[in-house]
């Protein structure tokens, strides 16, 4: 008999058993994730190259119209919209990144600064709002930000807004939107950062007379790096596709990558103009992250 | 520990009314008795009373329920399975590779490429088997798929601190390998299971994305009923709808922490 028997972590067993207990635990959630997400993904790419027919069904007859279409071109000649649409996107994204991190750092010091006892209980205020869904807390900026109420009241007194409308659409009301849904995503990795922060650079800056702007840049800056890199992250990649905000906040005519994506699998019924949309918004994410990936470890060095 | 200053206190404070006055808006106007308009017309629950006599509410509540409790049922034990798989079983370089990029992808992808994925793999399939049609199947389907992974990366984690020589004391006093799962592993991992459900249950509570693209006509979920209606006009039923969602989210979601928090305080007693 030749049993081919070996020890595994004390384990007696065959390669023929340890071979099916693999496939065992591995083969139902990996199946799954490679059959409704990760195969339909690449499938994009096939899809975006085929045509919508008469009654918005796919056609497979392969051309890149859709990538000329995504430039602009159409029959009536070049119009800068979709792109248009890209670059707006990207700024939102980018927008709305940079005042998540300036309105974590105070939370990430606030929050680190409270006694141990306390701080579960803070940070757990900071995170109730978050467990909300997203669609029920953009639908309270609404209200927020409705006519007769302060805010728009105070806009209009300042003759930003004309009198009795409400603060929305308007492009700041998107980047409170987004702030309000993604704010977590940096605060709690700079929170981890500042907590390991080490304050004798800090006093060392403000020994050496440096104000405050300069300790900041200096002192707090590079060492809590490695948790912004890590919440912009988090950030950016939602944020690029985010589509609910920038619908109920941004208006109609204010459109970005999301929207246009949302249009075409919902009442263009256009999906292979959509694929190709799909698959420019995943290439924008991955380039973005890659420069950002880039920025953070440069500076870290 | 140090002390922030007042402007830092300020500030964050500020952040925090920044988060809750709109929640807290919507619950004041949720019992405001003037139908039209934003006006205090006194104190009134009636918009709650009608929301138990909605039929279309009371549906998308128990749509919303169901996906939930169906997704993070199936995501918790096949992410447990995913995770004890990739965490004690031993794996080629190759292999583990492609597994740490499928479990990864839910993280670096926004989710309205999944759901256009998603949108697409179910129109192929129907086309081949006639069945996929669009509902709360498909639903549960979509969110399974991105739930594993959150599922699988949590328990692992925790996984990888339990150290190994349990299990070898198990075999040593001859437990086969499934008495060992659960005598040993199972018992152990309890508060990473624990968390790894919660996580999964509040993703799918927050998840409109992905919903919003895979229901069909009679699966609509609460916060497709809200996103609808907000383009039809904003009524107070609706901000009595969305206050007593924010309710039982954070009384769920508080509920999970906390059993999750208990199961982890005994496990720790056990082992100690």
């Amino acid at each position: 008999m030749t049993t081919n028997v070996t020890v595994h972590r004390g384990e007696l067993v065959t390669p023929t058993i340890m071979r099916w207990r693999r496939m065992f635990f591995m083969l139902p959630g990996m199946a799954w994730i490679s059959a409704f997400l990760a195969i339909p993904c690449l499938a994009l790419v096939i899809v975006a190259f085929a045509q919508r027919g008469s009654f918005g069904e796919v056609e497979w007859t392969f051309s890149i119209e859709n990538l000329r279409r995504l430039a602009g071109y159409d029959l009536f000649g070049w119009s800068p919209d979709n792109l248009r649409i890209l670059a707006r996107s990207l700024w939102v994204a980018l927008i709305s990144t940079v005042l998540c991190i300036a309105l974590s750092y105070p939370l990430a010091f606030f929050l680190a600064s409270r006694p141990q006892k306390t701080r579960g209980i803070w940070m757990t205020a900071l995170l109730i709002p978050f467990w909300t869904n997203l669609v029920i807390r953009t639908y309270a900026w609404l209200l927020v930000l409705a006519p007769g109420l302060p805010v728009a009241k105070f806009l209009s007194f300042l003759g930003l807004i004309p009198e009795g409308f409400p603060a929305y659409p308007s492009e700041p009301a998107v980047w409170i939107g987004m702030v309000s849904a993604f704010l977590p995503f940096v605060a709690l990795p700079l929170y981890t950062a500042v907590e390991k922060l080490d304050w004798a650079l800090v006093e060392a800056s403000q020994d050496l007379y440096a104000n405050r702007w300069r300790t900041f840049w200096t002192a707090i800056w590079p060492q809590t790096l490695p948790g912004v890199s890590v919440g912009a992250t988090l950030t950016l990649v939602p944020a690029m596709g985010m589509f609910v905000v920038p619908d109920m906040l941004g208006g109609a005519r204010y459109m970005l990558v999301g929207n246009l994506i949302e249009q075409q699998f919902g009442s263009a019924r256009d999906w292979p103009f959509g694929a190709m949309v799909s698959i420019a918004l995943m290439m924008l994410t991955l380039a973005t992250l890659m420069i950002v990936g880039r920025k953070g470890k440069g500076a870290a060095r | 520990m140090r002390k922030s200053g007042w402007f830092v206190t300020l500030m964050a404070l500020g952040v925090f009314a920044m988060l809750y006055l709109p929640l807290l808006c919507v619950a004041i106007f949720s019992v405001n008795a003037s139908r039209l308009g934003l006006n205090w017309g006194g104190f009134t629950l009636s918009w709650y009373t009608k929301l138990f006599h909605d039929g279309m509410i009371l549906n998308a509540a128990k749509n919303s329920l169901l996906l939930a409790v169906i997704s993070t049922a199936i995501s918790t034990i096949l992410g447990t399975m995913v995770a004890i798989g990739a965490q004690r079983l031993p794996w080629g370089k190759k292999a583990s590779r492609v597994m740490e990029g499928l479990l990864n992808l839910p993280v670096v992808t926004p989710d309205i490429i999944f759901a256009v994925a998603l949108v697409i793999a179910f129109g192929a399939l129907r086309a081949l088997t006639g069945l996929f049609e669009l509902g709360l199947p498909t639903m549960i389907i979509g969110h399974v798929a991105f739930q594993i992974a959150f599922v699988a990366l949590t328990v692992r984690s925790r996984l990888q601190a339990i150290t190994m020589d349990l299990e070898e004391a198990a075999f040593d006093l001859y437990a086969s390998y499934g008495r060992m799962l659960g005598t040993v592993v199972l018992p152990l991992l309890k508060p990473g299971i624990f968390a790894g459900a919660a996580l999964a249950f509040t993703l799918s509570l927050d998840d409109f994305v992905i919903s919003f693209f895979t229901s069909g006509p009679d699966s609509t979920t609460l916060p497709i009923y809200i996103y609808a209606s907000v383009h039809r006009g904003v009524t107070p039923e609706i901000h009595a709808l969305s206050t007593m969602v924010m309710f039982l989210t954070i009384v769920a979601v508080s509920l999970m922490q906390w059993l999750s928090a208990r199961s982890e305080k005994k496990t720790a007693e056990a082992t100690a």
